[in-house]
This record gives C-alpha cells, sequence and structure tokens, in this order.
C-alpha cells in the first residue's frame, strides 16, 4: 500500500521545508510591501512547523511569539506606508540585486560550508549507541539551563561545570533585560518631552 | 508490519491525528452555530423581543443553519481594486488561527489532541495571530472602510496583548507549570481550590484578563474594528458568502477559545464546584474514568459558554469605545493592576504578603478546605525535604510507579494521567 510506504516523518520535513523556501523565496521576488510580509509570516510560521516536528515545542512557539508575532509590526508597517501611491509597487534596480546576490550569496556558502563541516549530519546513519534519551518535551532543561543547571550535562566532572559557558545564562540575560527597559524609559521620555516643547 | 486490527501502522497514526482535528472543528463551527443562535436570542430579549421564532421549532433554534445555507447563496465578490490572492486567503488565516489554538486546549483530564508541555506559551502565540487575518482583509479589500477597520484591529490587539500575557502569568507561577493538564489538575476538589480563590490578587486579575480578552477578540465594548455604525462593516466590509462566515466562525471560535482557557487557569478547569464524578478518575474500572472525564468535559464546556454568555450579555448592554478610551483602558488600567497583581500574588505565594503577625497566611477562601492535593500535581520536578535531603515522594510522586528518581528538574516527568490516578480524589 502507498501510505504505509512513505516514511511521513520524512513527508512532513520536506513539506514544511519547501513552503520556507518557496515563500522565503516569494519574499524577494515580490514588489509589494503587504504582499513580502505576509509571504514572510508563512515561511516562519513553516518553520516553526519544523521545530514542532522536531519535537521542540519550546523552540516553536518562541518562533511564532516573537518571529512571526514580530513580522506583524512589519505587516501593519507595510499597510501603514502602501497607503500612499509611490510605495505600493517596489521596485529594484540592478545594482541592487548585485549587491544583495553578492552578500546573500557569500552567507549562503559560509551556512552550507559549515552545515556540511559538522560529521554528525553528514551521516545518514548516525551512531545509535551515541543518541541519549532526552526528555524533549520538557520546557523546565530550558529554565533550569538558564540557572546553571544543566541537565544534559549531567556525566561530566564538577572541575568541567566550572568552565566558562557553564554557569546560567540568568545573569547577562538580567543585564539585556535592564538595558532594553532603559532604552524602552529613554524613548518614552524623548518623545514625551518633544511633544511638550512643540505643544 | 499490520497491526492486530489490520491496519498499516502508518494509516493507524493518520487516523488517529485526523480524529481530534475534525472534533476540534466540530467545537468550533458547531459552537458557532450555537453561539449566534444564543447572540440573537439574548438580544432579543435584552431588546425586548423574542428573536428567532420560527425556523425548527419554538425556540428557531435551526435558524443559524437557514443562515448558513443564505450565505451558502450568496454571491461571491470582489472589489475591483482588491488584492486577488490576499483577499481569498485572509479567511482562512483567522479561521485557521483560531483552529489551531485548540489543539493544546485540553478538555479534561488526558483529553487533548496533543499534550504540549508549554500549552499556554502555545496557545497565546497562536492565538496572537488571528490578527493577521483581520488586517490583510482590511488591506486586500481596497476600501477605505476595511482599511480603517484594520488599522484600529491591530492597535487595539497589539496593545491588550502585554496586559493579557500578564494576567496569564499569575496562574502560570502560582502552578508552577505552563501544561494546562497539570494547571487543571491542581485546582481539583471543591470550587475554593480555583485559583481565582487563592489570593486576593488573583480573584482581582480574573476580570482584568476577562476585560482584555474581550478586547483582544474583538467584541463590544471594544469592537472598533467592525463598528458598524461608522465603518459600515469594518475589516469584512466587502465580503460575502462563506468567506464572510468564515471571519464569523474564527470570532466565536476564539471567543470560546478565551473562554476555556479563562476556565483552566483561574475557575477550576474540569473540576465542577462540588467534586462529584471527579473521585471515579481513580476507579480501576475504564468505563467509569470514560464517565468522570465525560463529566469534567461537560464541565468544562458549561464555563466556556457561560463566558461567552457574559461576552453576548455586554455586548448587548455596553455603548462601544472610543479608539482612545479603548487605549486608555488599556495602558492607563489594565496594564497597571495586571502588574499590581502580579507582584501581590508573588508576595502572597512567597509569603512576602498576608501574612498575620504570629506568622500565619491570612485565610483566604483557597484555605477553608486545604484538603486539597495540589502540590501532588507537579510537572517535571521533584522536591528535596531539606532536614533529611531525603527525596519526599508522598508530597513528589514524580512518576507513577513512585520510583526513586534523581532530584533533579527535568530528569523526572510526571504522566500527570498517572499520578491522577494516584491522588485521592480531592478535598470535601
Amino acid at each position: 500500500m502507498l501510505l504505509a510506504a512513505i516514511n511521513w516523518q520524512t513527508f512532513f520535513f520536506a513539506l514544511f521545508a519547501l513552503v520556507a523556501c518557496v515563500f522565503a523565496a516569494g519574499v524577494v521576488f515580490s514588489s509589494n510591501v503587504v504582499r513580502m510580509a505576509f509571504y514572510l509570516v508563512i515561511s516562519l510560521g513553516a518553520t516553526a512547523g519544523l521545530f514542532f516536528l522536531a519535537g521542540a515545542e519550546f523552540v516553536g512557539a518562541m518562533q511564532l511569539m516573537i518571529y512571526v508575532g514580530g513580522t506583524l509590526v512589519l505587516l501593519i508597517f507595510g499597510v501603514m506606508l502602501t497607503a500612499q501611491e509611490r510605495f505600493v509597487s517596489m521596485k529594484t534596480n540592478g545594482a541592487e540585486w548585485v549587491v544583495s546576490l553578492v552578500v546573500g550569496g557569500a552567507f549562503l556558502v559560509l551556512l552550507v560550508s559549515v552545515a556540511f563541516s559538522v560529521d554528525d549530519w553528514s551521516s545518514p546513519n548516525p551512531n545509535q549507541e551515541k543518541l541519549g534519551v532526552v526528555e524533549a518535551n520538557s520546557a523546565s532543561t530550558v529554565g533550569a539551563g538558564l540557572v546553571g543547571l544543566r541537565v544534559d550535562k549531567l556525566d561530566l566532572e564538577e572541575g568541567d561545570l566550572q568552565a566558562p559557558g557553564m554557569s546560567g545564562y540568568l545573569f547577562p540575560f538580567v543585564i539585556i533585560s535592564i538595558h532594553l527597559l532603559v532604552v524602552l524609559i529613554g524613548a518614552a521620555y524623548m518623545a514625551r518631552t518633544k511633544r511638550r516643547a512643540s505643544a | 508490519m499490520q497491526t492486530e486490527w489490520g491496519i498499516w501502522p502508518e494509516v493507524a497514526h493518520i487516523v488517529a491525528a485526523m480524529i481530534p482535528c475534525v472534533l476540534i472543528l466540530h467545537v468550533v463551527a458547531v459552537g458557532a452555530l450555537v453561539f449566534i443562535w444564543m447572540e440573537r436570542k439574548i438580544s432579543g430579549r435584552i431588546q425586548d423581543r423574542l428573536g428567532p421564532t420560527r425556523v425548527g421549532g419554538a425556540f428557531g433554534w435551526l435558524q443559524t443553519l437557514a443562515d448558513g445555507i443564505k450565505l451558502l447563496g450568496k454571491e461571491d465578490l470582489m472589489p475591483k481594486d482588491a488584492d486577488p490572492f490576499l483577499f481569498r486567503i485572509a479567511p482562512y488565516v483567522a479561521f485557521v488561527a483560531s483552529f489551531a489554538a485548540w489543539v493544546p486546549l485540553p478538555f479534561s483530564i488526558g483529553w487533548v489532541a496533543q499534550h504540549v508541555n508549554i500549552a499556554v506559551f502555545l496557545v497565546l502565540a497562536i492565538l496572537g495571530l488571528e490578527v493577521f487575518g483581520v488586517i490583510l482583509a482590511g488591506y486586500a479589500s481596497g476600501s477605505k472602510w476595511s482599511l480603517f477597520g484594520a488599522m484600529r484591529e491591530a492597535a487595539q490587539v497589539v496593545s491588550y496583548e502585554v496586559p493579557l500575557g500578564m494576567c496569564v502569568v499569575i496562574p502560570v507561577f502560582i502552578t508552577g507549570t505552563m501544561d494546562l493538564v497539570a494547571i487543571g489538575e491542581m485546582q481539583a476538589g471543591l470550587f475554593t481550590n480555583w485559583l481565582i480563590f487563592h489570593d486576593p490578587f488573583t480573584f482581582l486579575v480574573f476580570w482584568v484578563y476577562f476585560t482584555c480578552a474581550v478586547a483582544s477578540v474583538n467584541r463590544a465594548p471594544f469592537d472598533l474594528a467592525e463598528a458598524e455604525s461608522e465603518l459600515v462593516a469594518g475589516f469584512h466590509t466587502e465580503y460575502s458568502g462563506l468567506r464572510w462566515s468564515f471571519f464569523f466562525m474564527a470570532e466565536y471560535g476564539s471567543m470560546m477559545l478565551v473562554s476555556v482557557l479563562a476556565s483552566i487557569l483561574f475557575l477550576g478547569a474540569w473540576n465542577g464546584p462540588i467534586p462529584i464524578l471527579s473521585p471515579l478518575t481513580n476507579a480501576d474500572n475504564v468505563f467509569l474514568n470514560y464517565l468522570a472525564n465525560l463529566g469534567g468535559c461537560v464541565n468544562l464546556i458549561f464555563k466556556g459558554v457561560l463566558g461567552v454568555t457574559v461576552m453576548i450579555w455586554v455586548r448587548w448592554t455596553l455603548p462601544r469605545l472610543r479608539i482612545d478610551q479603548v487605549m486608555t483602558t488599556c495602558l492607563k488600567y489594565c496594564v497597571p493592576i495586571a502588574a499590581f497583581c502580579f507582584i501581590g500574588a508573588l508576595g502572597w505565594q512567597t509569603g512576602g504578603f498576608g501574612v498575620w503577625r504570629d506568622g500565619q497566611r491570612i485565610p483566604f477562601i483557597n484555605d477553608m478546605f486545604p484538603a486539597h492535593g495540589r502540590w501532588e500535581v507537579r510537572e517535571g520536578w521533584t522536591q528535596f525535604d531539606e532536614a533529611e535531603g531525603n527525596d519526599t515522594s508522598e508530597s513528589v510522586s514524580a512518576v507513577g510507579d513512585g520510583a526513586e528518581e534523581p532530584g533533579l528538574p527535568g530528569a523526572a516527568v510526571v504522566d500527570t494521567l498517572q499520578l491522577v490516578s494516584k491522588q485521592d480524589g480531592g478535598g470535601g
């Protein structure tokens, strides 16, 4: 029977990957800002689908919340801008094509070379004994890793856990969030003082 | 290769995946059928009329079906200035977002299409995508009324996601999990165990959540996106027929969704006010377990319908807010109240607030019948007894067979179903 002959994991991987790639190309070749933003939404959503397929639900939900949700703002600005006639269709000229091809192509070459340099990814049949059972369906490991409790590194010695990068990410996380808070307050303050001066 | 029923395993997997999808589709579609009829009857009663009376007998209960057949027969119009692709796809984007958010939502213990560890977060993430359909519809229609409606909706939804998220965080840190099944199970027992009665701050924040939920699904008094008297019909002005009805199904699906989420987070999920059927979850008989789960499912749907009824009641009672009033409600009232309740509930939970002179917690409704086993339902964690350094297995019972597990978070994973079968039938 045909249905039984298909490996459905591979099938859905191919489906989501195809959707992500096709609509990513659509973002490049479309000339309408709103359509571009919508294609970007579909492409990023398909990437989230790949994460769900891999069982990484937390990463998938984050992808939906941050990237797809962030594109919402892009879409809103797109709608606002294209209310004016000259932005309805944006044409790219030849020089922009050349520059973007060089930059994008260089980045693609870099990514591909890095991807093929990982030994574990090149073998079609990974060593089954090296694969450990990791509880992928729990976000608790992520939270515990944030405060330096690495559930995935339990087999390490006591001294190795003191190495840089093993002490958790809570401190840099807090510094970044405080920094963002300062930026937000500063932006709100500047916006308010400007309005008061003009009024 | 074949299973014992003579089915190929892959086909069995696909059939098993289709069953919850079809069931959820029926919750959304049949729900919309019932809610539209309810909306017409209730609005009629509020305005001192009868509402629909003819189709299907005494109460006009088949009115929505007649409406649906009428919609099927309508001509499918598209304006000349419309963006054809986006115009066609927008209703489906809205509907798919509203439908997909149901997937991680449990209806009873273990009755969930996909048991996700971070269900609360996933529901909020998907629910936030519904606004895409509205903005696309407003833009693609090529009509100024649609565009105004869509931009209003965008501003409103983006603003109200902030207090909504803050409200949802409070039950999450009280229960210590984002797993909706575990959150629901922690409220088992009498109604005093519901999280809305956990402390004064959760009682307050429930109403903030409900306000923000009404705003985020665009219901009156926050229905600026489709304000009939100002914008013709807002973002769906140019839609007709089946496409238009997809928007309505998405709206009613989201209304039910946020009501059910409110029930799970604050109102005891599938646990009734008095546990009648829930002790049967301990029974060895499969059919008695099934009966208990069915009772829980009926409970949850009843609570969800009650929430939708309140939304309908509010819609036909309150006048529509202006856009600046909507923003004021969000930024000057909902966000500060939610932040205050966040700090308050945090202090209450850690013992900072609400403590008498002699170190006793001020009793709130949650402490009246303290015989509930909330701390037996923990997901992904084990606790150490501080004095002895031992794994206190009676307060943790991380694994169903009670085996000793290494006391590390993430290493031991609770199967809520097994836990529930161990736990006694709740307080009362």
